[in-house]
């Protein structure tokens, strides 16, 4: 997908094909700083923000497979990635695996992830809209209050994972190519969806649900399906996270601050989009964790502040994200004086694949009531 | 076992009053403005903060407070909707106002953290301490006054909403935006003005919810997500439904506390899915099907 906003290439001729390859290098240049970043800065302190940063990819990247192709916002993500941490937790407990070995129960923390995701998905997605968000935020109640009385959670003491013998040194690289490549596969998932019927389908259910029917989408079939992989995905990269923080507590696993996260790293990046909801992820994230080490932020009241008022500015000014906003800058000064000529592989699909929010004004706020 | 059973079935009617009073203003958001508004929950704390701090500081009475703290949050609420509701418009004004008040929501549990810091606290009246004997059980008179307040304003509220003008237009407004703007309601004020009602009637609950429940700032979400438990089981946009919601919900827990105290909210939330299961749109959801 062509998200990302390239720098302005040759005009005349061969634009698409500069595009390419400008695109491709500029693949290979985000491949080359994802990898050599913890050659870089080999200080445990800096790869502890590449894990996290990457986690948070992964798992933003996973709503957006669901919320964003879709426009059900689910609020409930942490009821998959607490799941996928207690699954990891009592499998490697239960069948007593240790050190490396316990990498090897990932796929079936995923398949946890998906097996919520049936009952979770076949009952929320009854409902549209509101209805559907509040039930997502039920169901992650449900699940907090589940870690918090059963008897395998441990209750607020939580779960330790197993001892991993790693040295301190380089304890967070393996951790952060492990979740790189679930960053890069999520995303790649995330475009191939957007490439095929499928995802031609579950745009078509977010454009309208009951037209979509109507033209033969299986609705439910698809919605589940989308969920049940977004599901998947955050129990899987929840399972990875248990095990690099070695514990988790029904306060950590099921945070209601991790489902506004995610929703924040999407709309900042912009919602729908998939380089964006990554790049939402990659500013957030690195921001929110450096603002909890500084002692006067200390309490975690202020950052809670500053995440709800960078909130209040990104939609009420921003309501696209900051990137296409900015594509949309790009586009207007490059195409100053020349108005036919807008690039449609560069900026014009960031923003015709985004939902156009500002288009409208008080008639249409109203007859989405009435829909 | 009988006497703790009807106690909890009367405690839950008492307490069920309160919640219904916030779940009114709740629905009556959704019914106008076609939002919900996330930020009930903390807004229901910060009225009980308002008026725990009017009687620890200044040592006025709880429910003379309320003289202040409901015109007071009125005023927020008026202002919220002046800064942030009222500017979103488009396609994803759901999930966008959603998202909005979450954040107000953030930010206001920042602040409340920030002045009040993580201690529980409650407000300690002397209708907390001392206790009424009616057929049987001993009541706090805080559960009682609080009961007939929130009747009071819920009636006062279905007056205001059947009886009036301004009770007219609102309707208006829940039944046909459009059409209640052809007829030139000036649907913007009433929009406002009914996002302050709204917001108002969490000061009075949030007094009695403070007087009965020791709370923080991160007393909110529990609130939210109950309230809107209720309102969805009730039907979003029904008054009634919400009334009928709260008490039934709050009942209910409360009767489950007798045998299984840890369990008691997963019944709460058990409840909603499996009414969801069966009606998706609630016990009163006519108008949620449209809004679908």
């Amino acid at each position: 997908m062509s998200d990302l906003i390239t720098e302005p290439g040759g005009k005349e001729r061969g634009m698409k094909q500069l595009d390419r390859s400008l695109k491709a290098a500029g693949l290979v240049a985000v491949a080359v700083i994802a990898i050599g970043f913890p050659k870089a800065f080999p200080n445990p302190a800096i790869t502890n923000y590449g894990v996290y940063a990457m986690i948070y990819v992964t798992v933003a990247s996973a709503w957006n497979i669901f919320s964003g192709n879709t426009g059900y916002i689910s609020l409930g993500q942490a009821v998959f990635y607490g799941s996928g941490a207690y699954a990891l937790g009592a499998a490697a407990s239960g069948w007593h695996f240790t050190g490396t070995a316990v990498f090897e129960l990932l796929p079936f923390a995923g398949l946890v992830g998906a097996i919520i995701a049936v009952p979770v998905g076949l009952i929320a997605l009854r409902v549209r809209r509101h209805t559907f968000i509040v039930i997502t935020i039920a169901f992650f109640f449900i699940f907090q209050l589940m870690a918090f009385n059963l008897s395998f959670t441990h209750g607020t003491i939580g779960m330790n994972a197993p001892f991993l013998s790693w040295s301190a040194a380089g304890y967070n690289t393996p951790f952060y190519y492990i979740a790189m490549a679930y960053a890069a596969g999520t995303i790649a998932i995330a475009w191939l969806i957007r490439r095929s019927r499928f995802g031609l389908q579950l745009r078509a259910i977010r454009d309208d649900e009951d037209r979509a029917r109507g033209l033969g989408v299986r609705t439910m079939r698809v919605k589940l399906s989308a969920f049940v992989i977004s599901g998947a995905i955050t129990a899987m990269i929840g399972s990875v996270w248990f095990y690099y923080v070695t514990q988790v507590q029904p306060s950590s696993g099921f945070d209601p601050l991790f489902d506004l996260t995610i929703v924040l790293m999407a709309f900042l990046g912009g919602y729908g989009s998939i380089i964006g909801t990554a790049l939402g992820a990659l500013i957030v994230e690195p921001v929110t964790l450096w603002l909890n080490t500084q002692p006067q932020f200390s309490g975690g009241y202020l950052s809670e502040i500053l995440l709800g008022a960078v909130f209040l500015v990104v939609i009420l000014f921003m309501p696209r994200g900051i990137f296409p906003t900015a594509g949309e800058w790009i586009t207007r000064i490059r195409t100053r004086g020349r108005p036919a000529v807008v690039p449609a592989t560069t900026v014009g699909v960031a923003a015709s694949s985004v939902p156009a929010t500002s288009v409208g004004s008080g008639s249409s706020g109203s007859s989405g009531g009435a829909r | 076992m009988a006497r703790e059973i009807s106690l909890a079935v009367v405690d839950g009617i008492l307490i069920g009053g309160v919640y219904a009073l916030m779940a009114v203003g709740l629905t009556l958001i959704f019914g106008v403005l076609d939002i919900i508004n996330i930020a009930q929950g903390v807004l229901v704390i910060l009225g009980a903060y308002l008026s725990y701090s009017l009687f620890t500081a200044a040592h006025i009475d709880v429910f003379v407070g309320l003289l202040v703290t409901v015109p007071a949050m009125f005023i927020v609420g008026v202002a919220i909707h002046w800064a942030f509701i009222r500017r979103l418009r488009g396609t994803e004004r759901t999930s966008m106002t959603l998202l909005v008040t979450y954040a107000v929501a953030l930010i206001i549990e920042g602040v409340l953290y920030k002045i009040y810091g993580a201690n529980y606290d409650q407000i300690n009246a002397s209708y907390t301490n001392s206790t009424v004997h009616i057929f049987g059980i001993y009541i706090e008179y805080i559960y009682i006054y609080g009961f007939i307040l929130a009747i009071a304003l819920v009636v006062g509220l279905y007056a205001l909403l059947y009886r009036t003008r301004f009770g007219r237009s609102v309707r208006a407004t829940m039944q046909d935006e459009t059409a209640a703007r052809l007829v030139g309601i000036d649907v913007n004020r009433v929009a406002a003005v009914t996002f302050g009602i709204g917001i108002a009637v969490t000061a009075a609950g949030g007094m009695v919810y403070g007087a009965t429940t020791a709370f923080n700032a991160n007393s909110g979400y529990d609130l939210i997500s109950r309230l809107l438990a209720i309102i969805i089981l009730g039907g979003m946009g029904s008054i009634g439904g919400a009334l009928g919601a709260a008490v039934f919900m709050i009942t209910l827990e409360s009767v489950v506390t007798v045998w299984y105290p840890t369990w008691s909210v997963a019944v709460f939330y058990a409840a909603l899915v499996l009414v969801l299961v069966i009606r998706p749109n609630g016990f009163f959801g006519q108008r949620a099907v449209r809004a679908q």
